[in-house]
């Protein structure tokens, strides 16, 4: 801890965040705040490149099957598993790109736990008297840590339902467009599918925002775009994703 | 006007505190938030009871030194306004207004409205400052600044450490006004040469007292001297930046500085 500037009558300020002392410099990054934010941001980042992807992806449910009566989806699905074959072994770049989001959400998640228990331990006691908080984008700011935890829950029912298949009885390994239209046929699973892209949704409109400012990536020429990229991207991913949900329970796919 | 406060009096930093209603009988809207504090004063005073401690001094909106939380707000319901500022024609007659100290662990309460700032000094003296030497005064224009440049380091410049931007964090986060005495500097070729290091060093002392920001803004809606988050975005940069233009620490403000973090 550092010394105080001297005050007559008043002790020590208490540190609320304690530094080792110097280590590796990455080590030395992750460990300030700051630090903590960029790998936020830039992790962020790598789950909006894959919840574009993802959603691209999906869209093929509407485009049919190829001339062998393959459904398209389904044939994306394998196409996915044999990405740059042959220079990868079959499923390969696929396991890459997990490996690569599973560490990206890891690290979101532990900067954002660490930095909560920071943000809580310097502010101990709120206003007894209540507070004013002076912006709208502030209560969807203030929620990125219920939505970040309803987004997180409703990927792992996602992934038990879709990927592994015990959440559906009629699951079929491979066989992505009768999965899909099999589970969200049943309303309760499409009303799951509604809330967690809502929630998506809430998070991403401040990510996107947000992680120019993390980033640093600010310029008041072009501080205006952030808000309307925030805007398309959420409303792009979020309203394509939800099409599905509502298609498959209207009949329509 | 006459007003009802709320105001929360603690005798100490170990004190547990409360709210305390009082009377305010006869006030002008010409008065001041504080000219109406110093005349509830008044009052406890004639009737043998402890007047509220405040912190204030210039009582003209450039100090730094008076700030509280007014019904909910830091420094109250006016844009760009201190508390001294602020006049009581803000209010409505027969108003109950809730008046209570800045939160925040960095902030603890020394006495009633009266919070230790310290942690605050401690940042500067991190890195807000610069080691040229400075002997007679050098010609006008002998070092050319572009004029937007100078307009943004003197908007920077305008910050007067009140702490609302603190106040106003929900993660108690010191961002703004660290953001604003680094950029202030940086921003400036009298800067330049401890840019990388100040920013570092700065950072790692707000770090140890202060929360981590989350971009909510709150800070800059309670900023009286309307100081923006953009500053922050830069001091966000620059800190990224200097992970790989300082890495040998060669400059090391943080060593430099004295007692030392590590």
């Amino acid at each position: 801890m550092s010394s105080m500037p001297g005050r007559a009558g008043a002790g020590p300020v208490a540190p609320v965040h304690q530094k080792g002392p110097r280590r590796f410099w990455i080590q030395q990054f992750y460990g300030s705040a700051l630090g903590k934010k960029a790998v936020m941001a830039l992790t962020g980042i790598i789950g909006l490149g894959f919840v574009f992807m993802h959603m691209a992806g999906n869209l093929k449910i509407y485009t049919g099957e190829n001339a062998d009566g393959v459904k398209h989806i389904d044939e994306y699905g394998e196409w996915l598993r044999t990405l740059l074959e042959p220079a990868v072994p079959h499923t390969g770049t696929l396991w890459l790109l997990r490996g690569i989001l599973i560490i990206a959400v890891l690290l979101h998640i532990h900067a954002a736990i660490t930095l909560s228990m920071i943000n809580r331990r310097a502010r101990p006691t709120g206003y007894k008297g209540g507070r004013t908080y002076g912006l709208g984008g502030t209560y969807v700011a203030r929620s990125m840590r219920i939505t970040g935890i309803l987004v997180a829950a409703f990927i792992v029912f996602h992934l038990f339902d879709l990927t592994w298949g015990p959440a559906n009885p009629d699951f079929e390994r491979g066989q992505v467009f009768h999965n899909v239209t099999s589970s969200l046929d049943r309303w309760w699973v499409a009303g799951i599918y509604i809330v967690g892209n809502l929630a998506l949704g809430l998070h991403l409109w401040h990510g996107v925002w947000s992680l120019f400012q993390s980033l640093g990536l600010n310029n008041p020429r072009f501080n205006t775009w952030r808000r309307g990229l925030a805007w398309g991207f959420t409303v792009l991913v979020v309203g394509a994703n939800l099409t599905f949900p509502i298609a498959i329970l209207s009949g329509a796919v | 006007m006459n007003l009802t406060l709320k105001v929360w009096r603690q005798r100490g930093p170990s004190d547990a505190g409360h709210f305390e209603a009082y009377d305010a009988p006869g006030i002008t809207e010409d008065m001041s938030f504080l000219e109406m504090l110093d005349v509830v004063n008044e009052q406890l005073i004639h009737s043998g009871r402890e007047a509220i401690a405040f912190d204030h001094d210039c009582r003209e909106g450039i100090c730094g030194s008076c700030g509280m939380v007014i019904n909910g707000k830091p420094h109250g319901p006016k844009k760009l306004t201190t508390t001294c500022q602020l006049h009581m024609r803000n209010f409505r007659d027969g108003d109950s207004i809730t008046v209570e100290p800045w939160r925040a662990a960095a902030f603890p309460v020394v006495k009633d409205l009266v919070v230790d700032r310290r942690p605050f000094d401690a940042i500067i003296q991190a890195g807000g400052w610069i080691t040229a030497p400075t002997g007679g005064a050098q010609d006008a224009n002998l070092t050319p600044i572009p004029k937007a440049v100078a307009d943004q380091a003197f908007d920077a410049a305008a910050c007067i450490g009140c702490g609302a931007c603190v106040a106003a964090c929900p993660n108690g986060a010191a961002q703004l006004f660290t953001s604003a005495k680094a950029a202030h500097l940086n921003l400036l070729p009298q800067g330049q040469p401890e840019r990388w290091s100040r920013v570092t060093a700065m950072v790692d002392r707000m770090e140890e007292y202060f929360g981590s920001c989350t971009n909510y803004g709150e800070c800059q809606q309670a900023c009286p001297k309307g100081i923006s988050i953009d500053f922050i975005a830069m001091m966000n940069r620059d800190y990224l930046k200097a992970q790989f233009k300082d890495r040998k620490r060669l400059v090391g403000a943080s060593d430099l500085a004295g007692d030392g973090a590590g």
